[in-house]
């Protein structure tokens, strides 16, 4: 069923009973010639891609929970392609890029909203980072943007300009940067992988790989074995515990991330504001609520949730920042597994076994890049030559000396 | 959490600095033949486990030691805590022995 504003004004006039499911819940078959993972953003929207972009249309999603139950439904929503190296920065360009497509490729309302995304700086060395790291952007075919601290004075004038510890000097848009309905990116990807002939297996967890001599022959699963071609590990957050049914350790560490939704307010922050040096960065929803987060709890956890000093450190980084919104009140907060890598940087990669793919480690990123990463893992499984712009997103890099650390803090994976 | 420090006792977690697996303290050998692989190895596998972990926390806000702490990285749940010198000794390393 596609939709549009005429099928919405007929379903209206005629009582909304012609909605289908929109997608349906198969039994899985026998055998397929790629199993995706995990039904989460990146693992639905590889399946999407595979079966839309790279005709491989044999192909099942098998998803422990319910699609979409993950770190996709656990996320802040921002997009942005404002990173620095060149392993990295095109893939988050492609990523922007299929961002803004989103919606008419998948016929779904994925609410992209390009509001834009604002880093702060509080001296003229980290200015001067801002511009290098612009350069970068250009490079790569991304937007960015310097702003003084006169012009941001116009723009955001709720924000602390005169902080005693860090006055705010000017700040670096990406004005197509922004925010998407994460919820709706998943569903999105799901229905058009189903309309597809994916099959979509929920409540389906896998507890074992099939390896016979190095080769990965299908997956075992809690509603029976699965046959496989090609087996395509997309589980974020738990990628340690999974390949570690493979045998494989990984260079990865998990690590909970907080985040918090204030009480729905009227519309005060046009736009996402990050201010990386009190840890702190906010947008709000188009519902209202001042979505926001900071920094990890630091430690190996996969809670989904964190302790109080970090809501503490969060809150202290708003209120430095911006003052007023010291008297909105807190809705909800929640924690994330994240797959903290020992760079930084994300996997989309081979393993050393025949038939096992890899992809993993996205840090605290990997919602901007779902599309990028759903669209570069599908190249790799169907044509198995990883996409251009994710050749440097490697299983060995650390053995070659190739870290993409765009922090520059070395294998800590709770400083990146 | 609270971890309780076998010297000072109860004290807040946010006093300390995770650094991550108390395998760091089992440096390889730097001699051995297979010495740039089990550095790889040591230096950025991790098996990150989903239960009872040993990891490493330094007490920076307090009086600088190093820690081994067993906890359960699903509940957080903290059981043993122990100064990562006696660890260390224990698994037969000793100051000015280079095994």
């Amino acid at each position: 069923m596609k939709y549009s504003a005429f099928r919405i004004l007929k379903e209206g006039l005629t009582g909304n009973k012609g909605w289908t499911p929109a997608w349906r819940d198969p039994d899985p078959q026998e055998g397929y010639d790629v199993v995706v993972v995990g039904g989460g953003g990146h693992g639905l929207s590889t399946a999407y891609y595979l079966s839309n972009k790279f005709g491989v249309r044999n192909v099942a999603v098998v998803e422990k929970g319910w699609l979409g139950g993950g770190n996709i439904g656990r996320n802040t929503t921002i997009i942005r392609s404002n990173y620095m190296l060149p392993g990295n920065e095109p893939f988050y360009e492609l990523s922007m890029k299929l961002w803004e497509g989103l919606e008419q490729d998948t016929n779904y309302n994925s609410m992209v909203s390009q509001r834009s995304i604002l880093n702060l700086f509080h001296t003229d060395g980290q200015r001067d980072a801002f511009v290098r790291r612009a350069n970068s952007m250009f490079l790569a075919g991304a937007d960015a943007e310097l702003a003084d601290a006169a012009q941001l004075r116009k723009e955001l004038p709720f924000l602390d300009f005169d902080n005693a510890r860090f006055p705010i000097k000017g700040g670096l848009f990406q004005r197509r940067g922004g925010t998407a309905r994460h919820d709706a990116v998943a569903w999105g990807y799901a229905r058009g992988a189903d309309m597809q002939g994916v099959d979509l297996i929920q409540n389906c967890e896998v507890t074992g790989f099939e390896i016979e001599n190095g080769v990965c022959k299908g997956v075992q699963t809690t509603r029976g074995a699965i046959k496989a071609k090609k087996v395509a590990v997309c589980v974020a957050g738990s990628s340690s515990r999974v390949m570690a049914m493979a045998g494989m350790r990984l260079p990865i560490e998990s690590h909970v991330l907080q985040a918090f939704v204030s009480e729905g307010l009227k519309p005060v922050i046009p736009g996402v504001i990050t201010f990386g040096a009190g840890h702190f960065y906010i947008s709000q929803s188009d519902k209202g609520g001042l979505v926001f987060g900071g920094d990890i709890d630091g430690y190996n956890s996969y809670a989904q949730r964190g302790n109080l000093p970090v809501v503490e450190d969060v809150c202290e980084g708003g209120m430095a920042i911006m003052p007023m919104i010291g008297r909105a009140r807190l809705l909800r907060s929640w924690g994330g597994i994240m797959d903290m890598s020992m760079d930084g940087s994300p996997f989309i990669d081979k393993t050393h076994i025949d038939g096992l793919y890899f992809n993993g480690g996205w840090c605290y990123g990997g919602f901007k890049a779902t599309p990028a990463s759903g669209y570069c893992y599908a190249h790799l499984l169907a044509t198995d030559e990883p996409h251009e712009v994710a050749t440097e997103l490697r299983l060995d890099r650390f053995k070659r000396g190739h870290m993409i650390d765009e922090k520059g803090s070395g294998n800590q994976p709770n400083l990146h | 959490m609270i971890i309780e420090h076998p010297l000072l006792g109860p004290r807040d977690a946010a006093e300390f600095v995770y650094l991550g697996d108390a395998s760091l303290l089992d440096r390889p050998d730097w001699q051995a033949e297979d010495a740039a692989e089990r550095f790889y190895e040591y230096g950025y596998l991790r098996d990150n486990p989903a239960g009872q972990h040993q990891e490493l926390w330094y007490h920076e806000q307090g009086d600088r030691s190093w820690l081994v702490v067993t906890r359960n990285t699903v509940s957080h749940e903290i059981t043993k805590v122990e100064l990562a010198r006696d660890v260390a000794r224990e698994r037969g390393r000793a100051r000015g022995r280079d095994t």
